[in-house]
């Protein structure tokens, strides 16, 4: 049966090696490649395909090229560190993260888009390779609008969060590094569901993932009630990721805040994480007046020296 | 004893990727891009060639900068181009750029397990008129930006581009705000000077600049003109100009 399932799977690690076997050609061009095929043209001949050098243990190849906690002096850096919060209460739910990249020491980037807009209804958050979070969560989007085109009914949280863990399993062990939170608004009301590539799928009222979690969950754990207020909500989260912005070296830069309520995603606001510490959010609802560093609060130390 | 060797362990590995040094810039404006890059090539402390072009131009309104290893960036390029040529034919049209953005992600994407050893960064005109700059990481991942600096002397460049681009630490004079647009000649004195700098520093970085510039259509081109060592690439009758300015950098 398992070996069935397998010949007739159209992804996952075992086909991508046949397909890698059977190639004849170094590239196998498509009619589809002619086109634009809504920017997806490799994708069109039942799932992607991937191009894998030819030795023994793919993986191997690379892991060696790639890795960089093994080995500081590797080429190829995925970026790393990251804080990324979600949570469900009353009024939706609560999406917020970092913008910070880094490759080894070095700040890559401090704009970083990690949330991602699979659709009007649908977020999904950044943690790990940032192209691996980037490409299966654009690729979600197009299985979701397919499904919507199928069923004349939008997906569900659950289903489309099924979809991506699916996916991710068939390429385990194949150094795949995603962790990330799928959240929405669907017939079941708000939801959110965490998926990371080792397969773990994991439903639930309040995640955070990164590097800065356990910081974002401190705060967080303290702060969370479920019939918080829509301002309050949104300042936890702020508060939460500055908190992780404020600890943790590999997190920083800005917050990036989305609310899902009933009719969708909107997006709440970048804020700075330094001017949250001196001035705090400002004038926004539910924000706390000042800044939120604990000096900025209490006054200069008054330590002897 | 004779004839017996002593016998070490061995270790074999297929490495195909090798650091060819040099550094890439782009910086987009309100309605022009400009894409730079320097023109050595080098493995370890060895300068292979003084005229390696790191920077091309892809349709009349986009240009692309690869940097890492020269192989695979050659070879990248050329596949995107073949795409681009393929586009053409089947729509009678050029790309958009954020098309092209998206394109440079899947094709980079599909050697997740056999990454190109590249970073990209794409410049030119999007469809609105702006101009507009889209980095990249070796397997895909991307984002529109304003201002980029990738490859050996990025972390020498990129803070200097945050001071002078995004006026990172610094206030403005009282009653008054930072531009969210610089003016042309602007950029292209920051670019110079990013290069002149990376070279007296970084021991991979010189020999020539090559600077590309895309204007959008109806840009009056005003900073251009008088500039030394300036070219038009473009033919008459096209929406978008494209110019490049060649430069001599040091080359010690």
């Amino acid at each position: 049966m398992n070996s069935l399932v397998n010949r007739f799977s159209t992804t996952g690690a075992q086909n991508e090696l046949r397909r890698a076997r059977e190639e004849t050609e170094e590239d196998d061009i498509g009619d589809s490649m002619w086109g634009s095929v809504a920017g997806f043209g490799n994708l069109t001949k039942s799932g992607p395909t991937f191009n894998l050098p030819s030795v023994a243990d793919p993986t191997a190849f690379l892991r060696l090229h790639t890795d960089d906690h093994a080995d500081p002096s590797c080429r190829i850096k995925i970026q790393h560190g990251t804080t990324t919060l979600a949570f469900r209460f009353k009024g939706g739910v609560i999406v917020a993260v970092d913008s910070r990249a880094t490759a080894g020491s070095y700040i890559a980037s401090g704009t970083v888009k990690k949330v991602i807009e699979i659709n009007k209804f649908l977020l999904g958050t950044m943690a790990g390779g940032a192209a691996d979070c980037q490409y299966w969560e654009t690729y979600l989007g197009i299985q979701c609008r397919l499904h919507e085109l199928r069923n004349r009914e939008r997906i569900s949280v659950a289903a489309a969060s099924k979809y991506l863990s699916n996916l991710v399993y068939s390429y385990k062990g194949m150094g795949l590094s995603m962790g990330t939170m799928i959240c929405g608004w669907d017939k079941t009301g708000p939801a959110v569901f965490y998926v990371d590539s080792d397969g773990t799928r994991l439903k639930g009222d309040l995640f955070s993932v990164g590097s800065g979690s356990t910081f974002a969950y401190g705060v967080l754990d303290q702060g969370y009630r479920w019939d918080l207020t829509d301002e309050e909500a949104q300042e936890l989260g702020r508060r939460s990721i500055y908190a992780a912005g404020h600890r943790d070296a590999f997190s920083g830069n800005t917050i990036n805040l989305y609310h899902v309520k009933e009719n969708g995603w909107t997006f709440i606001g970048n804020y700075d994480v330094s001017e949250m510490h001196y001035d705090g959010p400002g004038n926004v609802p539910g924000g706390a007046p000042g800044g939120y560093g604990y000096e900025v609060r209490t006054g200069p130390s008054t330590v002897a020296v | 004893m004779p004839g017996e060797m002593a016998h070490h362990p061995q270790q074999r590995q297929f490495n195909p990727y090798s650091e060819n040094g040099g550094t890439i810039l782009a910086i987009a404006g309100r309605d022009f891009a400009v894409i730079a890059g320097d023109t050595r090539q080098t493995e370890g402390y060895s300068i292979q060639t003084r005229y390696a072009p790191k920077v091309f131009t892809l349709t009349d309104k986009a240009v692309l900068a690869v940097n890492g290893f020269a192989a695979d960036g050659n070879m990248f390029v050329k596949k995107v181009k073949q795409r681009l040529e393929w586009y053409r034919h089947a729509h009678a049209k050029d790309m958009p750029l954020r098309a092209i953005a998206r394109l440079i992600q899947t094709m980079l994407y599909a050697q997740r397990f056999f990454p190109y050893y590249v970073y990209n960064i794409l410049g030119g005109i999007e469809d609105d008129g702006t101009g507009a700059v889209y980095s990249f990481d070796p397997v895909g991942s991307y984002e529109r930006e304003a201002c980029r600096a990738a490859g050996a002397a990025s972390s020498l460049v990129q803070p200097f581009l945050d001071n002078q681009i995004y006026f990172k630490n610094q206030k403005a004079a009282p009653g008054s705000a930072h531009p969210t647009h610089l003016p042309l000649s602007t950029v292209i004195a920051l670019v110079t000077d990013s290069f002149t700098s990376a070279t007296e520093r970084h021991i991979e970085v010189g020999d020539g600049l090559e600077m590309y510039i895309v204007l959008a259509s109806g840009s009056s081109g005003q900073g251009l003109e008088g500039v030394k060592g300036l070219r038009e690439l473009s033919t008459k009758g096209e929406a978008e100009r494209v110019f490049v300015i060649r430069r001599d950098l040091k080359k010690d």
